[in-house]
């Protein structure tokens, strides 16, 4: 029992940043059939960042608020720099035209940054949490809580608001959205800049768990993909539960198989949906069209 | 010196990569028309609509718009300036309610007048009422055409591009939808209309033009492109 219930929240809270990187993932896809494989630097940057700006002396709190700021100057340019300049390329084009842009993201903070690990203090101190004879850190609660707070400000955007709306709009109709007067360039941009954001906030909570560098994008952006496909890419209902599912699996395949396997199981994931459910497991369709 | 139209459209050029669609077009709607644009098939008439809201680039030419040139304008800006489309095939936000396509209508507009427009639009059509938090996608035909020239007046449109607005309804739609248009006309909105069934398009409006390969090939009064023997045979299959 206690060995289950360690091994599920140690899923989870892997799984709830999958899950913001999945999301953030749905988020560019929906509004621009963008896949962006630099989805995962937004995670590392707010990891790096804040741990920089730490160290540098500001308080924790501003350090974050740092890190999620640069990393939208990061997604906003972008969208500027890389993908409006080769608007209506194909959709392959673009996945390399965003991998190339991971690359050099991750090359520059190389640069202005390190090679090393890093790791950021826990946000409620390290003593473990007793919870049915599994020991939880309180820094997976605040992933935990982070990720549904972040999932449930972006459903009440999405859902509540006229440019939530438009988001939307420009998701299910773009010469449509372009008519009825949202300038969609600006919803595009608006995307990108909130992914990076969530992408942010899922590094800076993880980071005193996993420890950052400059190179976890990666492996990041490749989980929250197969995260994505198991929900089903666009739908972001999926791709929290793919999030947290793929967090499951790798934590259960870590616990009783063999941890070597552990980032084997999202390419396994990839692989068994490319073949058996090509849509994910809540798509119907890969987008949403009328 | 007449005053200048409401729309004028000169020496209008575009397309699709290298096919040019739009070869050389002059147009104008002056303030309070109702001017038809009919044409077969592939003539370029929703080319045409594209441009003048500006989803379409121009290769050449100069659209002004109540005196000021928008050509070179974003769609969003010429939504703002009152240029507002319903496009061929409705093109409605499928998954969104009629409420919030309406609501997305007003996208450009204040939030103060939204709820007043939507009355107004509710009271034209009243099914879209009943159906309002229905989405979008899920509606009839014609409903989802009255949803789509709801949405366009949601942003108060002070010139309204309709393409093909009876497309795929049963006769009796058709005719509502053609009364909705005399009576947005009556309320002070310019129609540009574009439309398939070219008879009643023509008896409609104040003035027509007939579009052919590009270019448009005959203009006049509504009633005299309806007596001209050359367009009856050609057009209006008579
Ligand atoms: N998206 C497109 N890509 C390439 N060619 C197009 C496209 N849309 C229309 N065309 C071509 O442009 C010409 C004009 O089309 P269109 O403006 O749709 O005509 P209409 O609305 O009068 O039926 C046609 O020859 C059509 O095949
Ligand atoms: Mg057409």
């Amino acid at each position: 029992m206690a060995e289950l219930v360690q091994l599920l929240f140690a899923g989870l809270t892997t799984g709830a940043v999958y899950a913001l990187v999945a999301l953030g993932f749905t988020l560019i896809f929906q509004a621009s059939e963008v896949v962006n494989f630099a989805q995962g630097e937004f995670v590392m940057l707010g990891g790096m960042v804040t741990v920089f700006a730490y160290q540098a002396g500001l308080p924790l709190p501003l350090a974050a608020l740092l890190a999620v700021l640069v990393a939208v100057a990061t997604g906003v340019l972008l969208h500027r720099l890389a993908i409006e300049p080769a608007k209506g390329a194909t959709v392959v084009t673009l996945i390399i035209v965003t991998i190339g842009a991971s690359i050099l993201i991750r090359g520059l903070a190389q640069l202005v940054f390190d090679k090393q690990f890093h790791a950021l203090p826990a946000f409620s101190g390290d003593a473990p949490l007793r919870l049915l004879g599994a020991a939880i850190l309180p820094q997976s609660l605040w992933v935990l809580g982070g990720a549904a707070a972040i999932v449930f400000g972006l459903w009440l955007f999405m859902e509540r608001t006229l440019l939530g709306k438009a988001v939307r709009a420009t998701a299910a109709n773009r010469l449509a959205a372009e008519l009825v007067g949202i300038d969609t360039r600006l919803v595009l941009a608006l995307a990108f800049a909130v992914s990076a954001a969530i992408g942010a906030v899922g590094g800076i909570l993880v980071t005193p768990i996993t420890l950052t560098s400059y190179a976890v994008g990666t492996l990041l952006a490749l989980k929250g993909f197969a995260a994505a496909m198991l929900g089903g890419i666009g739908n972001p209902v999926g791709a929290v539960a793919g999030g947290l599912l793929l967090g499951l699996l790798e934590a259960f395949a870590a616990g009783w198989i063999s941890s070597t396997y552990k980032d084997g199981v999202a390419f396994l994931v990839i692989l068994l949906v490319l073949f058996a459910l090509p849509h994910g497991l809540l798509g119907r369709r890969a987008v949403e069209r009328v | 010196m007449p005053p200048e139209p409401l729309l004028r459209v000169q020496g209008l050029r575009c397309g699709y990569g290298r096919i040019e669609a739009v070869k050389g077009v002059d147009l104008e709607v002056a303030e309070g028309e109702i001017v038809a644009l009919v044409g077969a098939n592939g003539a370029g008439k929703t080319t045409l609509l594209r441009a003048i809201s500006g989803v379409l680039p121009i290769t050449a030419g100069a659209i002004r718009f109540a005196g000021e040139p928008v050509e070179t304008m974003r769609p969003h800006e010429r939504v703002a300036r009152g240029i507002v489309q319903v496009p061929e095939g409705r093109q409605l936000f499928g998954p969104l309610t009629v409420l919030d396509n309406l609501r997305l209508g007003a996208f450009r507009r204040g939030r103060a007048r939204t709820e007043e427009n939507l009355e107004r639009v509710f009271s034209l059509f009243p099914q879209l009422a009943e159906r309002r938090d229905t989405a979008a996608g899920a509606l009839s035909g014609g409903q989802q055409q009255m949803c789509a020239i709801g949405r366009a007046l949601m942003a108060e449109p002070k010139l309204l591009l309709l393409d093909e607005p009876s497309m795929g309804l049963a006769p009796f739609l058709v005719e509502q939808i053609l009364e909705t248009v005399a009576r947005l006309r009556r309320e002070g909105v310019t129609v540009l209309l574009v439309e398939q069934n070219a008879v009643a398009a023509l008896s409609l409006a104040d003035r027509g033009y007939v579009l052919e390969t590009g270019r448009i090939a005959h203009s006049g009064t509504g009633r005299d492109l309806l007596g001209d023997p050359a367009v009856r045979e050609a057009y209006l299959g008579v």
